[in-house]
């Protein structure tokens, strides 16, 4: 089977951050981008906006995407389920909850919403499989994807009560937070998901041999001397740990970490380590572009991230829905 | 090689034993083959092997260790076990397929030494499928399919090799040549126990037959000594004859109808 097309999605990804930087309520001409990047030029404007609050913006879509599509492609391989992803499996919205309780708590730093929402998320990863087990088999794809539902629903209705109890400005976070946006964009920010990233990210390419195995059932993966129920919890913790972080930092955006994995399967072969390194690369594109998307189509208005994606994700999923019966 | 020693297993719930004192060992250098009509405990068998069930007494040895005593990775490098199914999530290359055989001996980034490559390409031609190697999994028959998983049994390089029911989707060529194969690995040295429903054929290619019902071991040895008419039809419940196969005079079952049945 073919090779993954390194070059090409590394082209695809840095063309497509190279637009974003350009294009706006404001548009910036290459040159003047360049100049900016670089600290010369006399465009003080055109800096202020390409290093102040386009770059960030655009370097933390990149990482949830890559966050996100990497999350996406270990919970598909761990539960053999391609249609698995942390928005569909109530992940992220136990995260979103996490963060919510925090914030609404008095909490401001980003590092403490993280860790409020990885705990949100690890709560809502059992509740899933608690769920799914008990309603016939965490590998029953319709059983799995309802048990997320639910859990997204009770997510949902956990953030609502928060917002009709809290002080407007808790609202107003709210409903950032389940819209999903990299509108406010920091470099906290971006420092965060980047640590988030590459400590999970390196160890999840470590052991992505176990991805391999375990994608081959239960059976196969033990009489290849793997413990499947522990290395699969170990997947789903660091798997959580990430879709965590990129709701922490920009709010629910949900099936990148659906669509991209396939992106990464139909380029190459279906090995776990590719399909980790290809799924943050597209996944980053992917988010990348739809932020674009979100801010350009009726700037100076912007639509939330979360909904661009969705709207892309949901003939998707319905799509994949039908081939994997 | 492979020892079971008044191996019990029941499940939770059962009113009986799914193995109720099962005693018999698989040697190098031979074709053991486990027959038994469903329910006689054969797949218990290949779980107790492998550890995945506890035992409720006897003990289980691959070589002189307790199966549920060595770490999963040490019985992964000395049983290599092809399952009755298996269905990947994810469609792989063939060669990608075969190469996770070499899982158990490999580091955690797992990448492939010579050897791995040497053992990945010598149980891509043993199995005879050489041919197949950029296929992708979910483009092979039913046949090749069979013969990829064995490839991957082999690249892992173990002892023993054990099979749960390897020719059931496979039509007569196919299971000749999979039985071929197994008997050539056993007498290449291999440990091979096979658990199978073909009679016929575990007769003309097995060293020695273990014939289980209920749970346990009825008859145990060669194919001349397990295979006959009145062991058979009291096992498996069902009128037949035992005859001579007219190529090499190896036992041979013959079902009956119901209503011309011999003896009434």
């Amino acid at each position: 089977m073919r090779r993954p097309p390194w070059v090409a999605l590394a082209l695809v990804l840095v063309a497509v951050m190279a637009a974003s930087l350009m294009l706006g309520a404001t548009h910036v001409a290459p040159g003047a981008v360049w100049d900016a990047l670089v600290g010369q030029g006399s465009d003080d404007v055109a800096r202020t906006i390409v290093r102040s609050i386009r770059l960030p913006r655009v370097v933390l879509a990149m990482l949830v995407g890559a966050a996100l599509g990497v999350s996406g492609s270990v919970l598909q391989g761990t539960l053999r389920n391609g249609l698995a992803e942390p928005y569909l499996l109530g992940v992220s919205g136990g995260a979103a909850v996490g963060a919510v309780l925090a914030v609404a708590g008095g909490v401001s730093a980003p590092s403490l919403i993280a860790l409020a929402a990885f705990g949100g998320a690890l709560l809502a990863v059992a509740g899933v499989l608690t769920l799914a087990r008990a309603a016939g088999g965490a590998s029953d794809t319709r059983v799995l994807l309802m048990a997320g539902v639910v859990m997204g629903a009770f997510a949902n209705a956990a953030i609502m009560v928060v917002m009709a109890a809290g002080s407007p400005d808790v609202a107003r976070n709210a409903l950032w937070w389940m819209m999903g946006s990299v509108a406010a964009a920091g470099w906290r920010d971006v420092v965060l998901l980047a640590i988030s990233l590459g400590a999970v990210g390196a160890a999840l390419l470590h052991r992505a041999r176990w991805l391999d195995v375990l994608a081959l059932g239960e059976d196969a993966a033990e009489s290849l001397g793997v413990d499947a129920g522990r290395a699969g919890w170990r997947f789903f913790v660091l798997a959580s740990l990430l879709a965590a972080t990129t709701v922490a930092v920009a709010g629910l955006v949900g099936f990148v970490g659906l669509m991209v994995p396939h992106l990464a399967r139909s380029l190459s072969a279906a090995r776990a380590r590719p399909t980790m390194i290809v799924s943050a690369l597209a996944g980053g594109a992917l988010v990348v572009a739809a932020d674009l998307v979100a801010r350009t189509v009726r700037a100076p208005a912007e639509l939330p991230l979360g909904a661009v994606t969705a709207l892309l994700g949901v003939p998707f999923f319905l799509w994949r829905l039908r081939v994997e019966r | 090689m492979i020892t079971f020693h008044a191996v019990r297993v029941r499940y939770p719930g059962a009113d009986a034993d799914a193995l109720a004192g099962v005693s018999f060992g698989a040697e190098s250098g031979r074709l053991t083959a486990v027959v038994g009509p469903n329910g006689s405990g054969k797949s218990t068998l290949v779980r107790a092997l492998l550890g995945r069930v506890p035992l409720a007494g006897g003990r289980v040895s691959v070589g002189t260790d307790a199966v549920n005593d060595l770490p999963r990775r040490s019985l992964a490098q000395r049983v290599a076990v092809v399952s009755q199914r298996e269905d990947p999530a994810f469609p792989l290359a063939v060669r990608d397929y075969v190469a996770l055989g070499r899982y158990p001996w490999q580091a955690a980034w797992g990448t492939p030494s010579g050897d791995d490559r040497a053992a990945v390409a010598r149980a891509l031609a043993d199995a005879a499928v050489s041919s197949l190697t950029e296929r992708r999994t979910d483009t092979l028959s039913g046949g090749e399919w069979q013969r990829v998983r064995v490839a991957r049994a082999l690249a892992q390089g173990t002892a023993a090799i054990v099979l749960d029911e390897p020719t059931t989707f496979l039509d007569i060529a196919h299971e000749m040549a999979c039985f071929e194969l197994l008997s050539a690995l056993a007498h290449a040295g291999r440990c091979v126990l096979v658990v199978s429903h073909q009679l016929n054929l575990v007769a003309r290619f097995a060293d020695r037959v273990v014939l289980l019902s209920r749970g346990q071991v009825v008859a145990d040895g060669p194919p001349d000594h397990v295979m006959r008419g009145e062991t058979l039809e009291r096992v498996y419940e069902w009128p037949l004859v035992v005859s001579r196969d007219p190529a090499v005079g190896a036992p041979t079952l013959v079902p009956l109808r119901k209503r011309h049945t011999p003896f009434p």
